[in-house]
Formats: structure tokens, sequence, C-alpha cells
């Protein structure tokens, strides 16, 4: 362990990698949603609370944000607050499933500077992509890349989230950012949002997540991974590129739609609710100073992990990931490469795990219901 | 990228912060961002941010170290840290 992560797991001044979901609004129902989004909520930030918030994030010099949702791009006011932010020296790097890019959008976004586009992707075809983000989606995304291709953008991001069904795929997803002069970033599913319902049908097998780690190996320094895999690290003697914690409340956050602050964008829960850009003081207020961040920030415990040689490597994996899995946060991660998790999940009795909050989901359609008079 | 055969070498050179670069404090040191390259660099001393922060108002590296009173003990590892910090472009040559 180094010093420099004891350093940051007691905290920075300010985030280093900060998430914003702009809207919970969303044209897609993605089976794996981290945030249940798809309706608007009537309560979320207005243009002006948002470039308060953007103002505020300037004067605690955070380099970068990372916009998401949602569907960001669905805000009427989405090229404003960008063209705000990067005015005020604040990168931006925004995920989207590519539905609104346009070729005059795309032109749009390559003229802008510090602006970095992340198209989301979970399949190298269209059966693989569409089963988890919705019909038509995988054409979507294309069309998009295409467009930022036209426009000479340069090297946007194509964003995967790594599943029992696309991991076969990372040589052709890598091929495939390759050809567009594309930077790939593959992430960690979490059994956050909507994912805590298809998690248990899409997270990687034990055999998958070798596979996961001995790939990231090989092409990790050219691969982007918001160092989100580093619960693999205790497969073998060499960790991952990146930094090796979880970054919750100390490193990371999550300003949501309406204005709530969360550890990390996984933890949309009041458990992880740290407080609202709405209250007195602000984000900066709840950064430097809410209950929950000054916790995450103390020493945490091993527990139950505190006897396995690897606890180094893996440092526990993902609080996220335990949560709404119903596992104790000191202890092992449902994912634990070395069998731990599984045997805990066995454990946890049926109807007892944390459900997410702020669902948004849409309604299901409506099904006719037909009456007949008695 | 600045091309460096021998650390000491350093010494004598002319360097700046690039201007992409922004420097935030942080309880270690700092951090450096560069817009260019979207990298991150950790800063893992004060003094090396004290050095970094000094580079342009000295002539050389050699007198920025003097200034900032580094003792000549630290500074092989002073120069392996400003190495670097240019390869990673986070410095470059002044010119002039």
């Amino acid at each position: 362990m180094t010093a420099l992560v004891e350093q940051l797991k007691s905290g920075l001044d300010a985030p280093i990698c900060l998430t914003w979901e702009l809207t919970y609004a969303c044209n897609l129902e993605c089976v794996h949603c981290l945030s249940s989004s798809g309706r608007r909520d009537p309560r979320e930030l207005t243009t002006g609370e948002a470039k308060a918030v953007l103002d505020e994030l300037h004067d605690l010099q955070v380099f970068y944000i990372n916009i998401g949702g949602g569907e960001p791009m669905i805000r009427r006011d989405f090229f404003e607050l960008v063209e705000y932010s990067i005015a005020k020296g604040i990168g931006v790097k925004f995920s989207t499933n590519g539905a609104f890019i346009d070729g005059a959008k795309a032109r749009r976004l390559a003229a802008m500077d510090y602006l970095d586009v992340q198209i989301s992707l979970d399949g190298t075809d269209a059966v693989t992509n569409d089963a988890v983000r919705g019909n038509g989606s995988y054409a979507t995304a294309i069309r998009a890349m295409d467009h930022l291709r036209a426009a000479d953008f340069g090297p946007f991001k194509i964003s995967v989230v790594v599943t029992r069904h696309n991991v076969d795929q990372l040589d052709e997803f890598k091929a495939l950012a390759d050809a567009y002069g594309a930077q790939l970033r593959i992430t960690r599913l979490r059994p956050s949002g909507r994912g805590a319902d298809s998690w248990h049908d899409l997270h990687p097998t034990n055999d998958q997540q070798r596979q996961i780690y001995e790939w990231l190996l090989a092409h990790g320094d050219h691969v982007l991974t918001g160092d989100s895999f580093f619960h693999l690290n205790a497969l073998g003697d060499e960790n991952l590129p990146g930094l090796n914690l979880c970054g919750a409340g100390r490193v990371v956050c999550l300003i949501d739609p309406i204005g709530d602050v969360y550890a990390c964008p996984f933890v949309i829960h009041d458990e992880f609710k740290a407080g609202n850009i709405r209250d007195q003081g602000g984000f900066t207020q709840i950064w430097k100073s809410s209950n929950l961040f000054t916790e995450l920030r103390q020493p945490q415990s091993a527990g139950a992990c505190a006897s396995c040689g690897s606890y180094d490597s893996c440092q526990g994996g993902c609080m996220a990931a335990k949560f709404f899995t119903g596992l104790p946060l000191d202890g092992p991660d449902p994912e634990c490469v070395g069998g731990e998790g599984e045997l805990a999940l066995a454990g946890v009795a049926a109807g007892t795990t944390p459900r997410p909050m702020m669902d948004h989901s849409k309604p299901p359609p409506a099904t006719p219901v037909s009456f007949r008079r008695k | 990228m600045i091309a460096v055969d021998a650390p000491s070498e350093l010494l004598g050179r002319a360097l700046t912060l690039h201007p992409q670069v922004a420097l935030r404090p942080e309880p270690f040191g700092a951090l450096a961002y560069h817009y260019g390259t979207r990298r991150l660099v950790f800063l893992k001393h004060p003094d090396v941010v004290r050095v970094v922060r000094a580079l342009e108002h000295h002539d050389t590296v050699g007198d920025t170290f003097a200034a900032c009173e580094i003792a000549p003990a630290r500074h092989p590892a002073f120069l392996r840290a400003l190495t670097s910090l240019s390869d990673s472009e986070m410095l470059r040559d002044r010119a002039g």
C-alpha cells in the first residue's frame, strides 16, 4: 500500500472524478441502468441551479466532470451547460447512447475543446447489444459513431459494461474502437438501479472474471476502465493499472438530477446520500464536511476479509456491489475471486436485500383488459 | 516531450509548467491535470510543488533548486520527479 493511496483514502480537497447525472429522462430502458432512468423528475435542477453548481466546482478547482443520465442530451440546455462548464475551465466527458447525435450536433461537439464523448455500447453486434440496451440501440450507437467520425471529432470513447454475454467480444470491441480511431473503455457491471434485478443473469462467471483480468493485463495500458476492476487483482501477483481503491466519497461522488449528492454513481440509496446541493453551504459543504463523507474517509474495517491474504490486492471490492446484493460492507464482494462472495450470497435471506431508490423507470406498456357485463 | 539524456543534464535547462496544466493544492502536495492530454499526475510532496511553481521565475532548474533551498542530497530525487513530469508533458522547455 503506497503512502499516496493512504492519503487518497482520507479524502481530497475536491473530487477528482465527479459524475453528474443531468436528467433521469431517457429514450432507452437498459436492463442494467445504474440510475433506473426513464422518466424526467419534475424536481430536476434548473439551468440556473446547474450553472451555480458549475460555479462552485470552478472554485473548488475540479478539473473535469463526467456527465451522464438518463440521456443527458435530452435536456434542452445540454449544450448551454456544457459550454458554460468548458468556459469555466471544467472539462466535460459525457456519456450518451448517441440517439441525439446527428451530423450537425457531431460538428458542434467536434468544435469544442476539453470535451470527450463516450458512446455506450454493450455488444459488437445488434443481438448482443440490443438484448441489454433495447431494440435498435446498436444501430443508433453506430450511427452516432459514424457522425462523430465524419465530423473529425477525434478519439471519442466507446464505453462497454462487461457482462456474461459480451465478455467474449473484448477483442472485437477493441478492433471496433481501433477502426473508428476511438478509445475503448470497459467497466464493471454493478447490481445498482435496474441492475439489481438483472445482475444475477448478467454478471460474469468466475472463469470469465479471470478472462477479463488476463485481457486487461495484456491490453490495459490502452483501455480505460475507470479503475473499476480492482477486485480482480486478487487473481494474480500483478495489479491492473490504476488506483487500487474504492474512491466513494474520497475521490469520487455523484450529483443526481435533483441535486442529491451520493458517495458514488452506483449507490443511489438514502444510506449513501450525503446531502443536496440546494441545502445551505451547497456542494462544497457536502464534500468537505458531510457526516457520510467524513465517515467514508475514516480507516475502513476489513471485517470478515481481514484473515484473507488477498485483502491488500482487492481491498474487499465494491461497496455498491455488496450493498445491493445484501452483503455486509465489511466482508467479501459478491464477485470475490476467491469464491467467498458466492458462499456469502447463499446466506442472504430472500427479500432482505435493500432496494435501489429513485426509480424513474417508465411504466410497463398497458395491457388490454376486457370487461364483461354480468 | 523533452529529451533528457541524464537527469543531471536537466539542471541547466529552463523549464516551465505547460500552459494547459492546472495545479490544485492537496494535503499531500498537489494534483496536476493536463487539459490537452487529459492526464492526471500526483505531486507527492509540497516541496516538489514549490519547485514546479517556481521554475518559471528562474533561469535554470539548478537556480530554482537553489532558490527553493533544496538540499543537494535531494537533487537526484527531484530531478527524477521533474524528468517524469517532462515525459508526461506537464513541464516543457521555456523559450528564450
